[in-house]
């Protein structure tokens, strides 16, 4: 048995070591299906922070992701445009600046966790999940429906955004910069996980009565929970554009909001690590699995099917200590 | 906007408030009863649409059709609810939503590998074909209309089966205490599977039903089957009478905002910022409807307990 702080640092050494052994060899593909692993755990890592830690299972986590993704999108179509985004009341510019677009992406999607917040978290258990998934579906028509910004088709940007000192293109430079955002994004929720705001809200998940009877605000608590958690799932989303260029409607998607619980529960639920491990563990089955069959989700499903049935902690749980430390 | 065309909407609307109560009816049954969210319940709609387009292209017959979606359907619930949803009722919903998450994955590709990535078409008998006249010089067909009236006569047929047999006491009795008919000697687990098969049975009828209108691919369910869960959010989960009344409401609502939202806009703007816009609101009504039902009753309008 391994304890889980050493799993933690294994992980951290893969995400190191992988893509430098990649940028050694010139597989310049490897750094980029990293890079992707890396930008589902950063959502994922958002997700956990209300799933695993506030106990409420949020299946609409796309909606962030996406209005991330889409952030990006029209701040840089209109930058490659050079059509202003907004002449009245005052003139606003498109851009090409990450760390401009990200500041953006993670106020939208505070708000607009704030506004799904709002009235979702008033119920819970399966009327919180079937909530969360029909105003992620709302977002997903939306955006099809949106013409002005490419509909059911999405948009292309042809150059990835830039970031001062850096070059964007370079595969191992963007990893890079999504590394430390994950890092970054780690070191927070650890933070919050002990701070008084997290022993809080890890306590009223698990018993809500005594929470309010000492008088906490359960419900500002996990508002404040689910609007951090959405923010970071935000930031991942405009990453995950800049990964590919492209927005469309396909980020808001029911089945990406399903595929990020399947990283928490892969790599065990509440754990800090949990959403990384199960993040690169699903993109190395994508990769392999779909490289042996095109019906490879039946795979996958089975997989999945197997360690809810029969093994309750995730990875994390199967080859290191069974009790879950939030440290 | 002329009577007929306010006439025809609704029908259309009513149609679609049918269709999704075949669905939701199901789904509240199963998480009134045995307290789990199915997520698979789409891909019960999907295999009986796929049931009947094969059926009907070796028979040709649409009511063997349809009575092969009924049969197909109802087996893959049952043993779906044997191998694999049995062992989750005692589970936290995380656990049941990754499960049935799972199950969506199986019988989607499983879907694809037998049939192919190609979308099949079922044809509307000749007989229900055609348009039919309605009072106040309303043209409208044929198939639609059936559609509307086999969906009552389902929930007329339902709603006595509940109330007035044997099999229905029991339901009743399961919804309101599931450890209490167990020790009364019910075989409860007889009971879930006969519940769950039910329900997979109505989802089979609609997507057989709906695949003649629409074309019958692989995720063809889940985009319904969202409808649904907002249709018993609406309605409250567990109650029957509240996905009647939710599958009518969100019906009408998305049916008549798509058709009349542009148009009401286009007297405040000009046309075409009005068809975007009015299209974009109306794509979102029912969302909004939720939410406006869950603020003012969190449990949905006909719900009891959360």
């Amino acid at each position: 048995m391994i304890s889980e702080r050493h799993i933690n640092f294994l992980t951290l050494g893969l995400l190191v070591l992988i893509p430098l052994w990649a940028y050694g060899v010139d597989e310049p593909f490897t750094i980029t299906l990293m890079t992707r692993a890396v930008i589902f755990a950063l959502a994922a890592v958002g997700l956990n922070l209300i799933l695993g830690i506030g106990g409420f299972v949020s299946f609409g986590h796309a909606a962030f992701f996406g209005l991330g993704g889409y952030v990006m999108g029209i701040l840089a179509w209109h930058a490659q445009n050079y059509s202003p985004l907004m002449e009245w009341p005052l003139l606003i510019e498109g851009t090409k600046s990450m760390p401009i677009i990200w500041v953006l992406s993670i106020v939208l999607s505070a708000l607009l966790a704030f506004l799904i917040g709002i009235v979702s978290l008033k119920t819970s258990g399966v009327y919180f999940i079937m909530i969360t998934l029909a105003f992620a579906q709302m977002m997903y028509y939306f955006s099809i429906s949106w013409s002005a910004y490419g509909g059911e088709d999405g948009m292309s940007i042809y150059v990835r955004n830039v970031f001062p000192g850096l070059n964007t293109l370079d595969p191992i430079q963007f990893y890079s910069l999504c590394f430390v955002i994950l890092l970054a994004a780690l070191w927070l929720v650890s933070c919050l996980v002990k701070s008084p705001f997290g022993l809080a809200l890890n306590a009223a998940r698990q018993s809500p009565l005594r929470v309010q009877s000492v008088g906490l605000n359960l419900h500002k608590l996990q508002l404040l929970a689910f609007v951090i958690s959405g923010a970071i799932t935000g930031l991942a989303g405009a990453l995950f554009a800049d990964l590919n260029r492209f927005v469309s409607p396909n980020m808001f998607s029911w089945q990406l909001s399903g595929e990020f619980i399947v990283f928490i529960i892969i790599g065990g639920v509440g754990r800090l690590f949990g959403p990384v491990i199960g993040a690169l563990v699903f993109v190395g089955l994508e990769h392999f699995l779909g490289g042996i069959s095109d019906y490879w989700h039946i795979y996958l499903g089975v997989i999945l099917l197997l360690i809810v049935l029969f093994s309750k902690t995730g990875v994390i749980g199967l080859i290191g200590k069974k009790e879950v430390n939030d440290g | 906007m002329s009577f007929v065309l306010i006439a025809e909407q609704i029908l259309n609307g009513l149609q679609l408030g049918v269709m999704l109560f075949l669905m939701s009816a199901g789904l509240t049954l199963i998480f009134g009863v045995m307290g789990l969210i199915n997520l698979a319940h789409g891909s019960l709609y999907m295999v009986g649409a796929f049931a009947a387009a094969a059926i009907a292209g070796l028979t040709g017959s649409f009511i063997l059709a349809l009575l092969a979606a009924l049969t197909a359907a109802a087996i893959a619930g049952a043993m779906v609810e044997m191998v694999v949803i049995r062992r989750l009722y005692n589970r936290d919903h995380l656990d049941q939503v990754l499960a049935t998450f799972a199950l969506i994955l199986i019988f989607s590709e499983g879907t694809r590998w037998v049939f192919g990535s190609f979308p099949l078409y079922l044809d509307i008998p000749s007989y229900l074909q055609g348009p039919v006249s309605l009072p106040g010089g309303i043209q409208y067909p044929l198939y639609r209309i059936t559609l509307i009236l086999i969906g009552v006569v389902v929930a007329i047929a339902l709603g006595l089966m509940i109330s007035k047999t044997r099999i229905g006491i029991r339901i009743r009795a399961g919804e309101n205490d599931r450890d209490m008919i167990a020790a009364l000697g019910v075989d409860i687990s007889k009971l879930y599977t006969i519940i769950f098969a039910l329900g997979a049975a109505l989802a089979g009828l609609a997507g057989a039903l709906v695949g003649a209108i629409q074309s019958v691919e692989v995720g063809m369910g889940e985009p319904v089957l969202i409808l649904a869960f907002v249709v018993i959010v609406i309605g409250g989960i567990g109650s029957i009478k509240g996905a009647m009344v939710g599958s009518v409401l969100v019906g009408l609502t998305d049916t008549l905002g798509g058709v009349f939202l542009p148009k009401i806009l286009q007297l405040f703007m000009d046309i075409s910022t009005a068809t975007n816009v009015g299209s974009s609101i109306a794509s979102m009504a029912i969302y909004i409807l939720m939410g406006v039902v869950l603020i003012w009753r969190p449990t949905g309008l006909y719900g009891s307990r959360l």
